[in-house]
Formats: C-alpha cells, sequence, structure tokens
C-alpha cells in the first residue's frame, strides 16, 4: 500500500533560516492521514520549528505548508485560529495552565470552542482522562503532577476536540522507563482508536521506531533519509547510521569545530 | 576613526531596536485591545484581575497613603507654624496630595507590586509554553491573557489614587489636628475653599489614568516580549519597574506642565 494516497499535510519546497542560521532548505514532507509519522534528527535541528510551521505560530521564508488544502503560512489571524481547531498538540513540557485544576485545563479547549452544558462536557472530560488513565486526578493542580502524568493530562487535553492531527514535540524527553512505556502506548492506542493522525518529534530512536509507520531523518536542513522503520534500518549513509546507532562521532563530529588542539594549549604558554 | 563610526553605528542600531520595541508594543496593545468585545468569557477573567492587580495592592496603597499624609502634616505645620499659618496645612496636604504626590506615588507603587508580578507571570507563561499551547488551542493570548490584565491595571490605578489621597488626608488629619491641636474647623474649610473639583481632582484622576495606561502597558509587553529563561524573565522584570518608574516621573512632569503650568 501506499502511504502517499491520502496525504493530511504536504509540506512543499520549504525554507526557513533564523538570522543568519538557515534551518529547513528547501524541504517537502508529505504527511499521510491516519499514520503515525515520526520526525527525527540529532538536537538543534530545528525539529521542533516544524511543528511551529506547521500550527502557523511562526511563518516559513518560503514555500507551502498545505493542510486539507488550506495554505497555512497564508492563512489571516482568523482563519488560522479556525485551522488550528483541526490541531492538538502535545508540548514538550506539557504546557498546562498552571491556575487552572485538570479537569479546567482538559475542559478548556471544548469551553472555548463549543458550546456544549457543562454536564457534558464533564463528561467529555472524563472520557478523556479515562483514556490517560487520570480521571482520578481531575481535581488536582498541575503543580501536583509528576512530570509523567503532566504530560498525559497534556495529551488528554490535545485530543479533547478530537483532532484531525495531533503533533507531539518531544514526548519521550526526560521520561523514567514506566512512563515513556505507557506514554508510547498511550499514542499507538489513540490514533488507531481515534483514527487520527499523529506527528511525532523525538530523538528517541527505540521508542520511536517502535510505533512509527513512517519516518524522517533531518539534518543539516534537509531530509536525509526517509521511509518505514524497516526501510531506515537498511539505509547505509553513514549519517544516517550514526543517528540510527547512536555512535558518537561519525558525519556528525564529536568536536565543536575549534582551533588545532596542540596550538591552542600551547597558546596559554607565551 | 573607526572608533567614531562604531560609536554612530552604535547609536543608529540603538535607535532602531528601541523602535521596533515601541512598534512591537503598540501592536501588542492594539491586538489585544481592538476586537468584537465578548463580555460573557472576558468578564469574569477582568474581575479575576482586577482582585490580584487592585485589590491586592490595597494594603501597600493605604499604608503608604497614611504615611505620605502624616509626613506632610507633619511637615507642613512646622513650616507653617513660623508664620502663624498652621490652618492651612489641611490646604497644603490636601493640594501636595490629590494634584501630585496620589497619583505618582501610587504608580510607582503599583509599578514595583503589580507591575512586576504582572511582566513575571506572563513571562513565565511564556518560558512554560502555556502561550503558545492557548495560541494551538486556538485562543489568542493577547485576548485571553494580556487584555484582562491591562484593563485591570488601567481600571485600578485611578482608583488606587483616589484611595492614596483619601487616606493620606485622613493621616494629615490625624498629626495636625489631633496630635498638634489645629483647629479642626479651619482645617477642613480651609482645604474645602482652596481645592477645586475640576483643576485639582480631576487633573490628579487624568494623571492617574494616563500612569495606568503606561505602567500596565509596560508590564504587559516586557512580559509578552521577554526572553523566556529565567534570566530573561528576571531582567524583564526589573526592566518594568525602571521603565514604568522613569515613564511615570517624565510623564508626571509634562502633565504638570500641561495643566498647571499657565498658572
Amino acid at each position: 500500500m501506499d502511504f502517499f494516497d491520502d496525504t493530511i499535510i504536504d509540506i512543499q519546497q520549504l525554507t526557513f533560516s533564523r538570522g543568519e542560521r538557515v534551518i529547513y532548505n528547501n524541504v517537502d514532507i508529505k504527511i499521510p492521514r491516519g499514520k503515525i509519522t515520526a520526525i527525527m534528527g540529532p538536537s538543534g535541528t530545528g525539529k521542533t520549528t516544524l511543528l511551529k510551521l506547521i500550527g502557523g505560530q511562526i511563518k516559513p521564508d518560503s514555500g507551502s505548508i498545505l493542510l486539507d488544502g488550506d495554505d497555512i503560512p497564508r492563512l489571516g489571524r482568523k482563519q488560522l485560529f479556525n485551522v488550528r481547531e483541526k490541531m492538538g498538540m502535545l508540548f514538550q513540557s506539557g504546557a498546562l495552565f498552571t491556575d487552572m485544576t485538570v479537569f479546567e485545563n482538559v475542559a478548556f479547549p471544548i469551553r472555548i470552542h463549543t458550546d456544549l452544558p457543562d454536564d457534558m462536557i464533564r463528561d467529555v472530560v472524563l472520557m478523556k482522562l479515562q483514556a490517560v488513565g487520570l480521571r482520578g486526578a481531575s481535581r488536582l493542580m498541575p503543580s501536583e503532577l509528576s512530570g509523567g502524568m503532566a504530560r498525559r493530562v497534556a495529551l488528554a487535553r490535545a485530543i479533547a476536540l478530537d483532532p484531525q492531527l495531533v503533533m507531539y514535540d518531544e514526548p519521550f524527553t526526560g521520561q523514567d522507563p514506566i512512563a515513556m512505556g505507557v506514554l508510547v502506548n498511550l499514542i499507538k492506542r489513540l490514533n488507531n482508536a481515534l483514527g487520527h493522525t499523529s506527528i511525532i518529534v523525538s530523538h528517541d530512536i527505540q521508542e520511536t521506531l517502535g510505533i512509527a509507520d513512517y519516518i524522517y531523518l533531518i539534518a543539516d536542513s534537509k531530509v536525509i533519509a526517509q521511509g518505514t522503520p524497516e526501510e531506515l534500518k537498511h539505509v547505509v549513509s553513514s549519517q544516517v547510521r550514526q543517528f540510527m546507532e547512536g555512535l558518537p562521532d561519525g558525519p556528525v563530529p564529536f568536536h565543536f569545530p575549534a582551533d588545532d588542539y596542540y596550538t591552542d594549549l600551547m597558546k596559554g604558554h607565551g | 576613526m573607526k572608533a567614531l563610526i562604531d560609536w554612530v553605528q552604535g547609536i543608529g542600531s540603538d535607535t532602531l531596536h528601541r523602535l521596533s520595541a515601541l512598534g512591537r508594543a503598540g501592536l501588542i496593545l492594539a491586538q489585544a485591545l481592538i476586537a468584537r468585545p465578548t463580555p460573557a468569557q472576558s468578564f469574569p477573567l477582568l474581575i479575576r484581575q482586577l482582585y490580584f492587580v487592585g485589590v491586592l495592592s490595597l494594603i501597600i496603597i493605604v499604608v503608604s497613603g497614611l504615611f505620605i499624609g502624616m509626613v506632610l502634616g507633619l511637615q507642613g505645620y512646622t513650616i507653617l507654624v513660623d508664620y502663624g499659618s498652621e490652618q492651612a496645612v489641611g490646604q497644603m496636604v490636601a493640594l501636595s496630595l490629590v494634584r501630585e504626590l496620589a497619583p505618582v506615588v501610587t504608580a510607582l507603587l503599583f509599578a514595583g507590586r503589580a507591575g512586576s508580578a504582572l511582566t513575571a507571570e506572563i513571562g513565565l507563561m511564556k518560558a512554560t509554553e502555556q502561550l503558545s499551547s492557548m495560541e494551538m488551542i486556538g485562543v489568542d493570548p493577547l485576548r485571553r491573557i494580556i487584555a484582562p490584565r491591562f484593563w485591570a491595571g488601567f481600571i485600578s490605578l485611578p482608583i488606587l489614587a483616589m484611595i492614596f489621597s483619601a487616606v493620606g488626608i485622613w493621616g494629615g488629619m490625624l498629626v495636625g489636628v489631633d496630635w498638634l491641636g489645629i483647629y479642626e474647623g479651619s482645617f477642613w474649610a480651609n482645604m474645602q475653599n482652596s481645592v477645586d473639583f475640576f483643576d485639582d481632582v480631576v487633573n490628579g484622576l487624568i494623571k492617574a489614568q494616563v500612569f495606568g495606561l503606561v505602567v500596565t502597558w509596560i508590564a504587559v509587553y516586557q512580559g509578552y516580549d521577554s526572553v523566556p529563561t529565567s534570566e530573561g524573565i528576571s531582567q524583564a522584570t526589573t526592566k518594568t519597574v525602571v521603565y514604568s518608574s522613569l515613564a511615570v516621573l517624565g510623564v508626571d512632569f509634562i502633565l504638570t506642565a500641561l495643566m498647571f503650568g499657565d498658572l
């Protein structure tokens, strides 16, 4: 089966730079609908930036980002806020609103975008919290949650409106093995059960390979490899191998560019 | 020669930097405030912020107002008693408070108490991605976070300044009448005769209103535009207090010149 018969996002010739630094140089990325797509690559390659570009929080220098035909960088402010109803995003820190309870955090998007009566909102929120296993924590404040729990609450909030697209920004970073396993499972299960599309930005190779249907590997402002997890295991490029196998030195050097070691040391001795 | 060119270039880039910051601050305020009103959603948010920004500032305002009024009464008495005109203490206390001290000192205290808190709160919301996540949920943080905080400060400051004046005058009376024994009738009568509602009270309130705009605008802008790190937030908080204090004093001179300059 071809993944790309039905794409939800079609990024064409995307170029984005921050000051002098080019983050993306003429990149094409397609996200298949209903699948889990992973965007992987070393830290600092702008993976999170890609999610912000898709969310319309920043605008590219050139190129288009089509979400179901809407070109996100060219949408007006109002249309953009409407399109965002189709998206849910899980931020790295969870980004729960610290002045609201867990319940209110999950209820927030529902209250904003619907006119549902309170008892119905309550049902929906409890269902979402049940899905992430935290119905019992609904009265707690975000400061009372562990990191893993906060991320699960944030996940419940991200899927509160049943979005078509859920974006995960480094969902596994800084989680203990149990919380990590829980999250991996949840992402996979929710994707299958709710039928939305997931984009995971991550550099946790094993976890991501385990659940992703398709993977883009990004480095040096471009896509250096793409394919299913199985296909990526067989790519021979040394750059890809270095990342996939976590080798300390290779095309991505261990040392930050510097003067010759010997000359640098001798400088201190007149 | 090169040093000179660098210096001129430095001035130029600094000016451009400041101008663009001013533009950004203007845009933020415009985008936050110019919108179709949605009272059902924004009213509860405003009330909440009025509590945090206004009500919680009451204690510092009342205590400072009381002491400043008492000091004014004491100082005024020691000067005026030499001329045998200590009955004018009431008039002096009331005029200096209503015209000048109440709006200015309230604004300075407000910048330190509420402005810094607003900046730190908004900056931390930015650092913890709460503003971004609100945007992704489809809610404009300028409307939801910035607007109610701005209005709360704008509304609170004149009210706080009025309370400051009232408490200060009472403090002046405690010292002048109850302690130093000025005749109560002339204390109040002199005050009533000399304080004009429009020239003094309304002008003082206009000052407080302008300071409310300036201080709260600086506070929300510094928070929203802060660098989302611990260092960035601490710098933004400092800037809020320093810039708003300087702005209040500078604007006060301009307003005073406009209001009372032709006397």
